[in-house]
């Protein structure tokens, strides 16, 4: 069957999968929309950064650049915060994958609650360079940081919010084992906007 | 050998079920997240030491991101162990992204 072809052309292994929907390339077609949406988030992120990195050195004489605002210590605690919060949501995918739901809602709602903290932190922030005396108007570079972070900051919290709706819906006994690519797909999701901060991280804040 | 899919040839074609992949377990998750904070933390060390790093830091940081970048793609999202199109699909999304940082480069380089 050329269908069999084609899966093993991208080195799946039809044996291996039982059950579930069949699809053209015997892969979930939901996970490859998810995957496509990712490839093109890849893009909005790619331009935003470069546009940050273009303009970041561009600040008047006597103007704040990012060394006059920048608080290394709090952002890499946020961003560990970011970072564990992508190991919780792997433990929650394990634990429905065992049809664990205790375990499951606990470890979702640990991934929230981090997430939820990483805003908070990113609101603390903006409110501090703010105070500083960078607004988002003040100079090229502010504008290029506030909607590269602001940017970031919406994906967390759309994550926040697609990661409560799972609780719920696991509360409720609308989430079974059965059904746990739903909450592998809001993984990706979650590990993309850990991934995209990991980039903003070295490249924004850390590398001089 | 029809490459349409028919109700009559469903059956024979393979199916979905990402359960049946080898997904690592809590373990190794666990092992990853150690690596993710000690390399978090060889990241945040630089920052004291970029005097005495002189030139050096920003390989190291590049290094240390992408190092951190390759651990979440691959086990977290697990593209180490589901189907390569996956991979393919994202790697695209990457190199379009630096190809379009690179354009506006070349376009500030030339024109700006």
């Amino acid at each position: 069957m050329a269908e069999t072809t084609t899966a093993a052309a991208v080195g799946y292994d039809p044996a291996t999968h039982v059950g579930g929907h069949p699809t053209s390339t015997g892969i979930s077609n939901n996970k490859m929309a998810m995957w496509v949406f990712l490839g093109s988030e890849c893009m909005l992120f790619g331009g935003l950064i470069s546009t940050y990195l273009l303009y970041k050195d561009r600040v008047p004489e006597g103007g704040i650049s990012p060394r006059d605002v920048f608080d290394i210590p709090f952002t890499s605690a946020s961003s560990f915060v970011l970072l564990m919060s992508s190991l919780t949501m792997v433990l929650a995918l394990a634990a429905i994958q065992k049809a664990d739901h205790r375990r499951f809602r606990l470890w979702i709602l640990t991934t929230a609650l981090l997430g939820s903290t990483f805003i908070a932190g990113q609101i603390y922030e903006f409110t501090a360079f703010y105070r500083e005396g960078l607004g988002f108007t003040t100079n090229i570079f502010g504008s290029a940081f506030y909607t590269l972070t602001g940017f970031h900051g919406v994906h967390v919290t759309i994550g926040i919010i697609m990661l409560l709706s799972l609780l719920v819906l696991s509360i409720r006994g609308r989430l079974s084992e059965e059904r746990s690519e739903a909450v592998e797909i809001v993984g990706l999701y979650w590990h993309f906007v850990d991934i995209v901060w990991i980039l903003i991280f070295t490249i924004i804040y850390l590398i001089p | 050998m029809s490459s349409v899919a028919t109700p009559d040839s469903s059956a024979e074609l393979p199916v979905a079920d990402e359960h049946a992949h080898e997904h690592p377990g809590e373990k190794t998750y666990l092992k990853i997240a150690v690596i993710l904070a000690v390399l978090t933390a060889l990241e945040v060390a630089t920052y004291p030491a970029e005097d005495a790093l002189g030139s050096a830091v920003i390989p190291i940081l590049l290094v240390l991101m992408v190092i951190k970048f390759w651990y979440v793609a691959a086990f977290f999202m697990h593209l180490k162990f589901d189907s390569r199109m996956f991979s393919w699909v994202f790697i695209a999304g990457i190199v379009t992204g630096a190809a379009c940082y690179l354009a506006v480069l070349a376009t500030f380089e030339f024109f700006g």
